[in-house]
């Protein structure tokens, strides 16, 4: 027997070769098995179809009760295109009611990765949206035959009245933007868009349900995962209470028809919005289902703009209105007391300048001065108070800072924080703004004077102008104004709950009060005074640049222990007296008494029937 | 006294059976058994001894071999001797007869239909072959060096069922049969054979995966296969031809001469690609047949011939890739190259292969409970992939536990075979190593995605009786031969 030792030693070759490829082997294992976490996921996506559970979304009720937003089941065509066999297309397209042509155009935008960028043949893909209840039953009938195609229930919002559309919102599916944004969505969900839709979606959604079903390679269904186990099921959305009085916002939206502006009114001890409306407005019903995009896009391009809220959007020249919170200023800041008096022959007159005024009395005090409007006295104030030299402040500008900041604490400025989406804030100029436009120290009394009357750069919200009255009725405190009173099964945010104090004195709330109650018995709000009811108002009458003045009107009843407190402000439509006063006034009178007296009912058809829209022109924003 | 003598005979051979090669058999059976199992479970599940689902016919497959090895254990080991050719030429015979009566399978004709059995004769070829080709080694005095017809012999016994069985359409069993060639090795035949075939893949790799950039104005495969032959010429003249003083000489040469290109690129002119390989690996071989002319050497003409062959076979890959390969194989060498990922067509497979096992993570899902192999994501699972249900219920410690046995029994065979006091023992043995090695090597490799998809099944584990009975063959009669190696003869 040989041995040739030179020879055997190649044994170490042959063994070495077996060995190296399995240590090769091992690295690629511990490379595809332990350090690449993907292949989990690829073979979970391979054998689970997860089948979500739509919950029916949160219902919306006024604060009596009344339901107002609901919900009606729709039927989307789904279809995982792996799945689908060779059908009977024409009797397909029969029986959901549309043409082949449709039904073709439906597959190409389907697989156009520009329209459909998540599109795979592996999951289910939306082919027809909202199908009818009788489509919906006839293909139901006939699914069996049209192996891949299944429904999905889907929920549309339904309304029960067409009234503040500007609140309520709508729902509609989500972008990839919603979707990179929250990863609760996935594509073909829908979400709330503007209103409260849109602010409480968290809690008026719910919580997606998934069902587990296992799927094999040749896509065919399996069963369920672990019998159910791991399949959740969903969560109805939790249901709202708003605040609003849903028959005062039908009146106010009635009496807004064909005139351009907003109306809110809150209930002060609360801050609950009892009616918001913004007008034009629109028919909820018309961005629901299918012609949704169409609707939208003609209510984008309306010239009129219907989808901007006014009440929460619309910056104003707060005009007269704002004299109320000038007053409270003055006081609280020993400019004025109740005793000082201004001369007004005719407006305020100095250094050249000249800011009208009505025919009243001369000189007068605060008191009168709010019930006559009177501008000269407010000019006067304002001068004292930035003008003085003497003065603790130091210097125009320092005084000027002060007077910016109790009109922010007072609401105006920013946004006060109501619970709708897009609130704007207004705009209150502060002395960096000035030393900008006319250089440091460089500016005086006289530069800015139309600000004392609520003119020049001064622009609010008609929700701050009414808060300023939320402010006044409560004497001296305002909760953030809201829209929702009750979440189901939770309490609000305390934001809501929460009061505010302006940095003004209670006392000096209680004689501008008094004030605006003299301007409804004896100054310029007399169309306001209620035979059984003590209102408290002051009108505005706006200077714009579009147009006829913006007629403003803000109030608040009963003086003692305010209800309601109501502003109402209709673009370029002359004083506030002619329409601010009628339209508040009866809206207040409406909340109270719930009905209109007959002496005043020539006043709420007049409102019904006029027309100030032919006033403004083309409008712009 | 007869009765007797038949009493020693099997207290010895009993004694004499290598039972660590028993025992490895075993559990890999019983694994593969279980993996099958896992991977035909079916959610309407039908019982495991049904002998209609393929768990229930394999565990009568194994069965059946649990008694055929006992029965080869009791079979003289000499007849294995006596007997080698005469077995040969009857596998061979049926072999023969498949290529013409075998039903076409998936394109293949390599099942002989005899009654309610399937069998592959392609199995029961690796023993025979393995016989013959111990049988012709343990010739008195044969030496594979000693003569080139003694070459011819071995490869024929090599080739011919090789050749049988390409005819037959089993490309990737054909292939294990190459795997022989681990056993001239070991008996001498030249390192340079394997050297070669290493080097030819690494050509046929590079030169076909990396086409898209550019070096020099020639493909980046071509240009580092280029590299790869001037490291080669360096290599031989040093550690073959032990010629150190020429090999510095050609290595500087080469590397003054790049460096001199490189700096040209630089500066903006740019050498052709061609021009330059050519003339450095010309004036190399020139300068080496100045030395040859010196001093002869035999070395120096063979290393000058394996640079020709490799530049020549850099150009000819093309040609055998576009013209001499199926077009499916195309495919299957693109994707295992990761040239083309073609996920719903050649690349599925392994794409679902590599998904079930990198799912399974460290310790994997769980007996039964993977997903891709029991919803049937993978094609193929329980013959060639049944690997995939390994890594995917047991993770990689199944995996890696499979491996690690299969290299302990591989390098038990190797030991078994080295111990042998015959060549015929020592031959055989090394042919059953050579073919474990090839078969796990070329399966696993394809499911885990490192090579084309070969269809060669997994040893002891792929669902099927020829494969275990051919492995069975193959394993009990080098136990047998092993349990005889202190017989006198």
């Amino acid at each position: 027997m040989r041995k040739d030792y030179n020879l055997e030693k190649r044994k170490y070759i042959i063994g070495g070769f077996a060995f190296v490829i399995v240590v090769i082997f091992l690295i690629r294992l511990f490379n595809l098995q332990i350090n690449d976490d993907r292949y989990k996921s690829y073979a979970d996506n391979n054998a689970f179809l997860k089948k979500t559970i739509y919950p029916s979304r949160g219902l919306m009720y006024d604060r009596n009760g009344e339901l107002i937003v609901y919900n009606q089941p729709a039927y989307d065509v789904m279809m995982i295109p792996r799945e689908v066999q060779a059908f009977d297309t024409l009797d397909f397209c029969k029986t959901i009611n549309i043409t082949p042509e449709q039904l073709r155009q439906r597959f190409a935008d389907m697989r156009d990765p520009r329209q459909n960028p998540g599109y795979s043949s592996y999951t289910p893909q939306k082919l027809i949206t909202h199908l009818s209840a009788q489509d919906y039953g006839r293909l139901q009938e006939k699914l069996y035959r049209y192996p891949g195609f299944y429904i999905q229930k889907r929920i549309l919002r339904q309304y029960n009245h067409s009234t503040a559309a500007n609140v309520l919102g709508n729902i509609r599916e989500v972008s990839p933007q919603d979707i990179e944004r929250d990863p609760y969505y996935q594509r073909g969900d829908y979400c709330g868009d503007l209103g409260v839709e849109k602010s409480y979606d968290e809690y008026l959604r719910g919580v997606k349900g998934v069902e587990i079903l296992i799927r094999d390679a040749n896509g065919r269904i399996q069963g369920r995962y672990a019998d159910g186990a791991r399949d959740v099921a969903p969560v109805s959305g939790r249901n709202l209470k708003l605040s609003l009085d849903y028959e005062l916002q039908q009146y106010a939206e009635s009496l807004m028809v064909n005139k351009i502006g907003a109306v809110v009114a809150i209930e002060p001890e609360t801050g609950e919005i009892l009616c918001m409306v913004s007008s034009p407005t629109y028919d909820p019903m018309r961005l629901v289902g299918r012609q949704r995009g169409e609707q939208y896009k003609q209510l984008r391009n309306d010239e009129l703009k219907p989808l901007f809220d006014r009440s929460l959007m619309g910056a104003y020249p707060p005009g007269s209105t704002f004299k109320p919170g000038q007053g409270l200023i003055l006081l609280e800041e020993d400019i004025v007391n109740l005793q000082t008096v201004y001369p007004c022959h005719g407006g305020f007159i100095s250094g050249g300048l000249k800011v009208g005024c009505h025919g009243h009395g001369s000189p007068i005090p605060l008191k009168p001065a709010l019930q006559t409007s009177c501008n000269a006295y407010f000019c006067w104030g304002l001068k004292t108070m930035l003008d003085n030299r003497r003065s603790k402040y130091g210097s125009a500008a320092n005084a000027f800072e002060v007077w910016k900041n109790h009109l922010v604490s007072l609401g105006y400025g920013y946004k006060l924080g109501v619970d709708l989406p897009g609130e704007g804030r207004g705009f209150i100029p502060n002395a960096k703004f000035y030393n900008k436009i006319y250089g440091e120290g460089r500016w005086s009394a006289n530069t800015i004077i139309s600000v004392a009357i609520g003119q020049g750069e001064i622009l609010a919200t008609p929700l701050q102008i009414c808060n300023l009255g939320v402010s006044i009725a409560n004497r001296g405190w305002f909760i953030t104004p809201h829209v929702v009173k009750e979440i189901e099964d939770t309490v609000l945010p305390e934001q809501y709950t929460t009061k505010r104090y302006p940095t003004i004195e209670k006392r000096h709330f209680e004689d501008v009060a008094e004030g605006m109650r003299m301007a409804v018995t004896g100054g310029t709000c007399r169309l306001a005074n209620l035979p059984d009811i003590e209102v408290c108002g002051k009108t505005g009458t706006a200077q714009n640049p579009h147009g006829k003045d913006h007629s403003a009107f803000l109030g608040f009843a009963p003086y003692r222990d305010p209800k309601i407190v109501v502003c109402a402000y209709v673009e370029n439509a002359g004083f506030g007296a002619t329409f601010g006063v009628p339209i508040g006034s009866l809206i207040i009178e409406k909340y109270l008494k719930r009905e209109i007296a007959p002496e005043r009912k020539y006043l709420e058809q007049r409102m019904l029937e006029s027309n100030t829209i032919i006033y403004s022109g083309v409008k712009k924003h | 006294m007869a009765l007797k003598s038949i009493n020693r005979d099997e207290q010895s051979f009993l004694k004499g059976i290598d039972w660590v090669t028993v025992v490895l058999y075993l559990v890999l059976v019983a694994a593969g058994a279980v993996s099958i199992y896992a991977a035909s479970y079916d959610y309407d599940n039908a019982s495991i001894f049904s002998f209609d689902e393929f768990s229930g016919k394999q565990i009568r497959w194994i069965g059946l071999s649990l008694v055929l090895g006992l029965m080869l254990l009791l079979v003289d080991a000499r007849i294995y001797e006596t007997y080698a050719y005469p077995i040969y030429l009857l596998v061979l015979l049926v072999m023969v007869v498949t290529i013409f009566i075998a039903p076409d399978i998936k394109g293949s004709r390599s099942w002989l239909v005899i009654g309610p059995m399937s069998l592959q004769p392609a199995e029961f070829g690796k023993f025979a072959t393995a016989l013959a080709l111990a049988k012709l080694f343990s010739g008195y005095n044969f030496s594979l060096s000693a003569s080139t017809s003694n070459y011819m012999k071995a490869l024929a016994i090599i080739l011919v069922p090789f050749v049988l069985i390409l005819a037959q359409k089993e490309t990737g069993s054909a292939l294990v049969y190459l795997s022989l060639f681990f056993v001239l090795y070991r008996e001498g035949m030249s390192g340079l054979v394997l050297v070669a075939a290493v080097t030819a893949v690494v050509i046929f790799v590079v030169a076909i995966k990396y086409t898209s950039t550019m070096i020099l104005g020639i493909p980046s495969g071509e240009f580092w296969v280029f590299v790869l032959v001037m490291l080669l010429m360096t290599g031989m003249l040093a550690i073959y031809c032990k010629r150190v003083t020429v090999a510095r000489n050609v290595a500087a040469g080469f590397a003054g001469s790049g460096i001199l290109v490189w700096l040209l690129g630089l500066m903006g002119l740019h050498v052709p690609g061609l021009a330059y390989f050519g003339v450095a690996l010309g004036g190399a071989t020139i300068y080496c047949v100045v030395e040859l002319m010196r001093f002869y050497s035999r070395k120096i003409v063979i290393t000058l011939g394996a640079v020709a062959t490799a530049v020549a076979f850099l150009f000819s890959v093309n040609f055998v890739f576009g013209s001499v390969l199926e077009p499916y194989q195309q495919m299957r060498i693109k994707v295992a190259l990761g040239i083309e990922e073609d996920l719903r067509g050649f690349g599925y497979n392994v794409n679902q292969s590599k998904i079930a096992i990198g799912s399974g993570g460290l310790n994997g899902k769980g007996f039964l409970q993977g997903t891709q192999t029991k919803l049937k994501y993978v094609p193929e699972q329980h013959t060639d992939f049944i690997f995939c249900t390994i890594g995917e219920e047991q993770g990689f410690v199944g995996t890696a536990g499979v491996l690690v046995t299969f290299l302990i029994l591989i390098l038990r065979v190797i030991t078994l075979a080295e111990r042998q006091p015959t060549t015929f023992g020592r031959v055989y043995s090394y042919c059953v190593a050579s073919y474990l090695i090839l078969h796990l090597g070329i399966n696993i490799g394809m499911v885990i995605g490192l090579c084309p998809v070969i269809g060669i099944p997994l040893p002891f584990f792929s669902y099927g009786g020829s494969s275990l009975w051919g492995f069975t063959f193959l394993i009990f009669i080098m136990l047998r031969i092993d349990a005889a190696r202190h017989q006198r003869r």
